[in-house]
Order: C-alpha cells, then structure tokens, then sequence
C-alpha cells in the first residue's frame, strides 16, 4: 500500500515550515540559501490557513477516484507509476483552464506565479529517505507519511489508551 | 564527525554509553530548524506578531505593521549586536565596580596588582598621574572608566584613544560614534522596536555605532583586568581534559569574567591542606571557555575543554565542581551533574540555573565565598572517592599570555629601540604575508574545532603570522597548535625563520608558538592595540593592514557584536556560518559589499574552511596591493 501524507490536526503549530520546505523543493537550487541567492521564487503546495481556532496545513490526496483528472480535458492531470496525481510529464500540458481548481473538493490545485499553469503537490520532493519534503519539515509531527492502515492503527491505539488505560 | 578532539568523541561515546544527553542530542532534536528564523525574516518585536514575511513570492512580504523583510533582518541583527555590547560591558562594567570598591578599601581581595599598566592606561587616556599614587590614581581610573557607560555628549574616551586617528574620522564621518556604551544599548532596543526605525541602512549604521560600544567595552574589560589581576605574559601549560587529575579535588572554572576566578585561584594554594585532610593528593583547577582563559592566561591554569563540548568533563566521573560566573553556560550542565555527581555552583546573582547550587558571590567577601565553593567541590570529592573514573588521557602542551606587552616586550629583544620594526619589514619582505586574528566559539553546526585547525594550517603555510583568542585559541590550545613545535609542522618558511628569530632572541632556544594565544573574547582588543601599533607606526590606517579576521565556528551575539566592529576596524572579516540575514537582499549585499566603501571592512561568508582561507589570503594580498607591496597568489 503506498504511503501518504496524513495531517494531525491538533498538532500544528502553523509555524508554515511545512510551506517552506516544499517551495525549495521545488526550486532549481534545492536549498533555501541557494534559492534566496539565486533569486528564486519558487510556490510552495501545501497550505497552512487558520481555521477558526485551529492552525491547519493541507495538501492535495492524491484521490483514488480523482475528479480533477477526470476533469482535465487538457489532458494533463493523471496518474503517476507511485499513485500520485500531477499534470507534468503526462502526455498532454497544462493549458491553464483550472478545471482541476475548480472540482478539487480540498482546494488543493493553486496557479504557478505567471498564471500560465495549475501547480500542485506532486511529491517530487522526496529526500534520500523517501520522505516528502513537508513531512521533513515538520517540527511537531503534524505531517505524517505513512501507510493508511498503519496510521489509524497508530490512532485507535492512542485513543484506547487514553480510554482504556487508566482501567 | 561531531569534533575533531579526540577527548570530546571518547566522552560522547562514554555520553551515549550513559545514554546522557548532550548539545549534539539537542541539536539533532531541533531538526530542521526553522528557514525563516534562518533567514532573519521573523519578527516578535510586538504582539500584533509573531510575524514572518516569505523569502518567495508565495506568502505575506509584510509583517502585521507593514514591516518588510529589510527591516526585520536588519532589526534582528542589529538587536544581536546590542546583547553582545550588554554582555561584554556588563562584564567590564563588574569590573570598573571591582576596582572602585578596591580603591574605596571595600574590597581587600582586590589590590591593583599591576601599577605600570595602570600608569600606562592613565597616560593613553589622558589622567593626571604625575605624582599621583596608585590609589588615587586607581580611583579616577574606576570614574573614567564608569564614564564610558552613561550617556555623555562627546565621544567615548575609551573608543578615541585607542585606535587610529583615521578610524575616529571615519567613524565620525558616519555617525557611528557611540556617546554612552548603556546609552546605544538602549537606543538600539529603541529603534528596534515596533514603529521606529524601519530604514535597513539606517538601522545597520546604528548596529555599527552599538558594535563600537561593544569594541570599547572590550576594551575597557581587558585595561582593567591588568590592572587588577596583571597583564599576561608568555606561560606554559597544558589544555585538554587529560589535564584533570582523579586523586585531587577537580574544580572547573567557567565563564567569562576572572573577578571571581582569580579569588578561588588564590585561595585554592591556602586550602590545599584541607583537600588532602579529605583524602585528596590536592586541588587541580581547570578551566572552560573564556574564564578558563583568563586564569590561563594569567596563571598557567590548564583549559579542560571550551564551549560546545562544556558537559563532557563531567563525563569522566572526576570533575567535583563547576563554578560558573556567566555567559555562554548551557542550562543543561544541571542535568549532567545529577548524573555523574558534579557540583554545578552559579555565583552571579543576576545569571542562576535552577537546580544548581547558588552562591551569592560578593566582592566584598570574596575570599570567603571562594572558600565555601571550595569546601563544596572538597564535599563532593569526598562523595565520589573510590569511584572508578574515565579521565581521556589527551593534553597538550601550551604557550600563551601573549598580551601586546608581552609581545612587544618578546620583540624588544631583536630592535629594543623600535621593537615593531621586526614586525614590519618582514610584513614588507613578504615573510609574513599578512596577520590573521581567529576569534569565537565552537558551534555545534560544525565539527568542534575543524574549521579553526584547516584555516590555520591553509593560511600558516602561506606565511600568515595567527593570533587567536576566546574558545577558538582553546581549540589551538588543545590540538597542540599553540606550541613551537606545530611551527615545524605547519609554517611556510618566511613564518618559520621570523617565529624562530623571535624565540631564540628571547632564549627559547626555539620558535614562538604558531598560534599567539591572545586571552579571553573581550581580548580581541588586544588585537586591535597590535593593529593599531603597526597602523600608526607605518602612518597608515588599519583599514589598509594586510591584517583580517575570521570567526569560522561563531554561535553568540557577542560574536555577532565583535565581528561587527573588527570590520568596523577595517578588517575584512570571515564568517564560518552563514548569519541569519540572507532574507533581505539589501542587508546582505552592504553587510557583504556596500560596507566596504564606507569602512574598509567587509563580512566574507564562506562555509568551507578552505575556501575561507584562499579567500582571506586574497584580502591580504589585495590590501599588500594597496601598500604597493609584492605579491603572491594562493
Ligand atoms: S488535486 Fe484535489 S482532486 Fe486532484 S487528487 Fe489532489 S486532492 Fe484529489
Ligand atoms: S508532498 Fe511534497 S509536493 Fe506535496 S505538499 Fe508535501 S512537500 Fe509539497
Ligand atoms: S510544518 Fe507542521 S506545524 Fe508547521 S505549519 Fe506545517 S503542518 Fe503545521
Ligand atoms: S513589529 Fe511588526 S512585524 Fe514585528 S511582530 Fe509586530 S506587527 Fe509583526
């Protein structure tokens, strides 16, 4: 089952360096340094936003049944060899007609700075350890990659406990 | 590779072995750290904030107020440089307090201990002392010295009197003259707050006139340490922790200032009676970081170990105390000590660690509060007797004090009647290519002492005469670099016959050491005396000195502070790690280039300690250049 990146909520501290960490994963240079010295303006996909009391970042879900590849009449938006979803290095290009912006249910899809074509996460950011980038990132365990059913595993074991541990 | 000192990676094994936490444990636990704290482009200056402004396009440009990255960049350093002007004025301010409680007979520990650099001073600075006596002199001496700090209306007598006249026109032309050390403190603090000064230049030329406050209360702490405890001169020790003793009560002295160190030197000779009626062979002082070298400097008391690798001496089951006075203790030493036994006892009332052992250390009563922190360190030899200990057995041997008295006095014996002429026509010759001050910390960013041992042997190779001071002459100190005998191995040969010419007039029978170990971190003004020596005596300004700086391994704001003011100086400065300032354009480019053209001195950011030399070298040749002096490539 291939990994994804699964958001605790309650941990964010909505300190954005989820956001940073994929901008310079994205840029030529490939390090924060070099990208600020080189001038870079790389976009970052993930997004942190408050959302009434909490801080929360999200990213897009690589969906299995994925309405904004099914909306991409471009032909650009499909799906990678790992399971990911992207509109680059497909058979078509991106034409900027934000289909995908506007069917994704997460808000997920942004434009790239000149407006000329959608970008989203696209997990081409992943370090020698396979980590994504913004999982990386992360200083408090917000972002998890992780396989669905180890995850919640991981979740009703906490939650039993806490229930259940006293007893 | 977390330190190139063998005794650091044998206490860390021994750390993980122990499973006790140390600073590179933390480190690791910070990872990643925060990119835009790294840049500089976060602000907490207010409480509409925290604020933090995108280095892309891609996020706010602006804080709450409207504050862009230049201003938040350059008000966070230029906040930096005014706690790194706080630490070392309050240090030189305790002891400007020491001498006026001395003279006012309030304090009978403190004699002045060396009246010829009191005279010294009170001539440069310009006091009546014809006739005058010690005491009295003493006294105007601790109220021109006090002087300095409140906010007067000319600039500060310890700034003009000690560098080149040059320097002062350039300084006044820009406005950077301080008026009161506390004063520019305070001011910073002012325009760094929210709805000030939000102008990046502006707000730099104020970093550079605190970072000349800074300079001067170096050296204000430097005059009035000789004074009150003597000016160094040439002593062998040894560094390292192989220098600790498992039979004797080990005490490790750490910190910065000797106002207390130099009592429980004293009283430790009384009290050694004591130590061995608790079945102790003696009492064995050591020292860290800079209080470590200010009693080595002045008493051949051997460093066991310096900044980032602080808690490992406590690893080896045989340190009994750590008496610490204040700046650059890490928290975490209380958390150490509960392991291995170690007494941890905070003496400053304005600088405690809870869970330590406090002792309200008083000038007045000096000797006796060093007698209880002894008793303690004797208490808890007495608990750890006949426990096994690991003590790494590596030291070296070490040559240091030289102070500029020291240095003049050395050169003396070749031109006694104008002891840096030497200096400078082999500087003209080309046997020294230029002078190199390396100066800071340890950082745990960067393997413990790899930058200071490659840059020094890059740049001694090429006949680049090294002087050093604060944690970095520690880590000479304990790879052996501060001997004639890295002479041998290191210097090019112009270096190699001007050291050896230098030692065997003074009977040494040998070379210099190939590193001239300076003193503490206030020090560096002994380094700029040196420069301002040679610029005067040439009739040139410092700024044009083959003569540069470089803080490979820095990590505190007073670093910050005196990386500031050597460029300031003029000097073109190297920096090992990149500062958090590349989130504004504008204060990196004139911290890096514009700067030049004010003040002669320029910050060279390079990570890689060859680079770093190369580049040096190339400040030194250009400036040899500018002298109309032969030059060399790399
Ligand atoms: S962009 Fe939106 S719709 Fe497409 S895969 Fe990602 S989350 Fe699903
Ligand atoms: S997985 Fe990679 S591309 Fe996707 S949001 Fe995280 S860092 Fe960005
Ligand atoms: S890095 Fe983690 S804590 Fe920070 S904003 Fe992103 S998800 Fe939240
Ligand atoms: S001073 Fe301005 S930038 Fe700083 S925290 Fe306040 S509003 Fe934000």
């Amino acid at each position: 089952m291939p990994k994804q990146v699964l958001i605790r909520f309650e941990r964010c501290v909505g300190c954005r360096s989820c956001q940073l960490a994929c901008a310079v994963a994205h840029s030529e240079a490939k390090s924060l340094y070099g990208a600020v010295l080189n001038g870079e303006k790389p976009r970052a996909r993930v997004f942190v936003h408050q959302a009434g009391e909490h801080k929360a970042p999200l990213n897009c879900r690589h969906c299995q049944d994925a309405p904004c590849i099914d909306a991409c009449i471009a032909g650009a938006m499909h799906r990678k060899a790992d399971d990911t979803v992207t509109n680059i290095g497909g058979e078509q290009y991106c034409t900027a007609c934000w289909m995908c912006v506007m069917v994704c249910p997460y808000g997920a899809v942004r434009s790239d700075a000149a407006g000329t074509m959608a970008v989203k996460c696209d997990r081409e950011c992943k370090d020698d350890q396979g980590v994504p980038a913004c999982v990386r990132a992360c200083p408090t365990g917000a972002l998890v990659y992780a396989e669905v059913d180890a995850y919640s595993a991981g979740r009703r074991q906490g939650v039993l406990l806490q229930a259940l541990g006293g007893v | 590779m977390q330190s190139a000192d063998p005794a650091v990676r044998e206490m860390l094994d021994e750390a993980r072995r122990r499973g006790v936490e140390t600073v590179w444990d933390r480190y690791a636990a910070q990872l990643p750290q925060c990119g835009f704290g790294e840049l500089g482009v976060c602000c907490r200056n207010c409480m509409q904030g925290p604020c933090r402004v995108s280095p892309f396009d891609d996020g706010p440009a602006r804080g709450v107020c409207g504050a862009t990255a230049d201003t938040m960049v350059a008000r966070n350093l230029v906040r930096a440089i005014a706690a790194g002007t706080a630490a070392h004025s309050g240090h030189a301010k305790h002891l400007a307090h020491t001498l006026k409680k001395s003279v006012q007979g309030k304090a009978p520990d403190y004699p002045v201990r060396d009246e010829a650099k009191l005279r010294a001073v009170a001539a440069r600075q310009g006091l009546e002392a014809d006739g005058v006596p010690a005491a009295e002199l003493a006294a105007r001496m601790a109220e021109a010295a006090l002087a300095n700090f409140s906010e007067g209306e000319e600039p500060l007598a310890w700034t003009t009197a000690t560098v080149t006249a040059g320097r002062v026109q350039a300084w006044e032309k820009l406005g950077v003259l301080p008026v009161g050390i506390d004063s520019i403190i305070s001011e910073i603090m002012h325009r760094t707050h929210l709805g000030v000064d939000a102008d990046a230049v502006n707000l730099l030329l104020g970093g550079v006139a605190c970072a000349v406050a800074d300079y001067t209360g170096c050296h204000l702490g430097t005059d009035l340490a000789d004074i009150l405890f003597g000016t160094p001169q040439p002593v062998v020790s040894e560094a390292n922790m192989g220098v600790l003793k498992a039979d004797q009560v080990n005490i490790a002295l750490h910190g910065h200032n000797p106002v207390l160190s130099e009592v429980i030197v004293q009283v430790a000779r009384q009290m050694e009676d004591e130590a061995k009626a608790a079945g102790a062979a003696g009492i064995n002082l050591v020292g860290v970081c800079c209080t470590g070298n200010e009693v080595l400097m002045r008493h051949g008391i051997p460093p066991a170990t310096h900044s980032i690798s602080q808690e490992l001496p406590m690893l080896t089951g045989a340190l009994d105390a750590m008496v610490v006075d204040y700046q650059c203790v890490y928290p975490s030493l209380v958390g150490v000590a509960e392991c291995t036994g170690t007494k941890i006892i905070t003496t400053m009332g304005m600088a405690r660690i809870t869970g330590a052992t406090h002792v309200d250390f008083e000038e007045e009563n000096a000797a006796a509060g060093a007698r209880q922190i002894i008793r303690l360190a004797i208490e808890a030899f007495g608990a750890r007797r006949g426990r096994p200990v690991q003590i790494p057995q590596y030291k070296s041997q070490v040559v240091a004090g030289f102070s500029v008295e020291a240095i003049v006095a050395a050169l003396s014996k070749l031109d006694a009647a104008d002891p840096l002429k030497p200096v400078i026509d082999n500087i003209v010759a080309g046997n020294i290519q230029g002078v190199c001050l390396f100066a800071g910390c340890n950082n745990v960013k960067v393997p413990q002492d790899e930058n200071y041992l490659v840059m020094a042997r890059e740049l001694a190779a090429r006949d680049v005469l090294l002087l050093a001071t604060g944690c970095g002459a520690g880590a000479y100190a304990r790879h052996g670099y501060l001997t004639p005998e890295a002479v041998g191995e290191y210097a090019g040969p112009g270096l190699k016959a001007v050291l050896t010419a230098v030692g065997e007039a003074n009977g040494l029978g040998g070379p210099l050491p190939l590193v001239l170990h300076m003193g503490s971190c206030v020090d560096n003004s002994r380094a700029v005396d040196l420069a301002v020596a040679v610029a005067n005596r040439l009739g040139v300004d410092t700024a044009q000195l083959p003569v540069v700086a470089s803080a490979p391994e820095f990590k505190t704001e007073k670093a910050v502070a005196i990386g500031t003011w050597a460029v300031a100086c003029g000097l073109p400065t190297h920096l090992g790690l990149v500062p958090p300032v590349l989130g504004s354009a504008t204060v990196t480019g004139l911290l890096t280039g514009g700067i030049k053209d004010l003040l002669g001195g320029y910050f060279i950011v390079e990570t890689d300690p060859v680079k770093a030399a190369e580049k040096l070298f190339a400040a030194i040749q250009e400036r040899r250049r500018g002298l109309n002096l032969a030059t060399r490539s790399w």
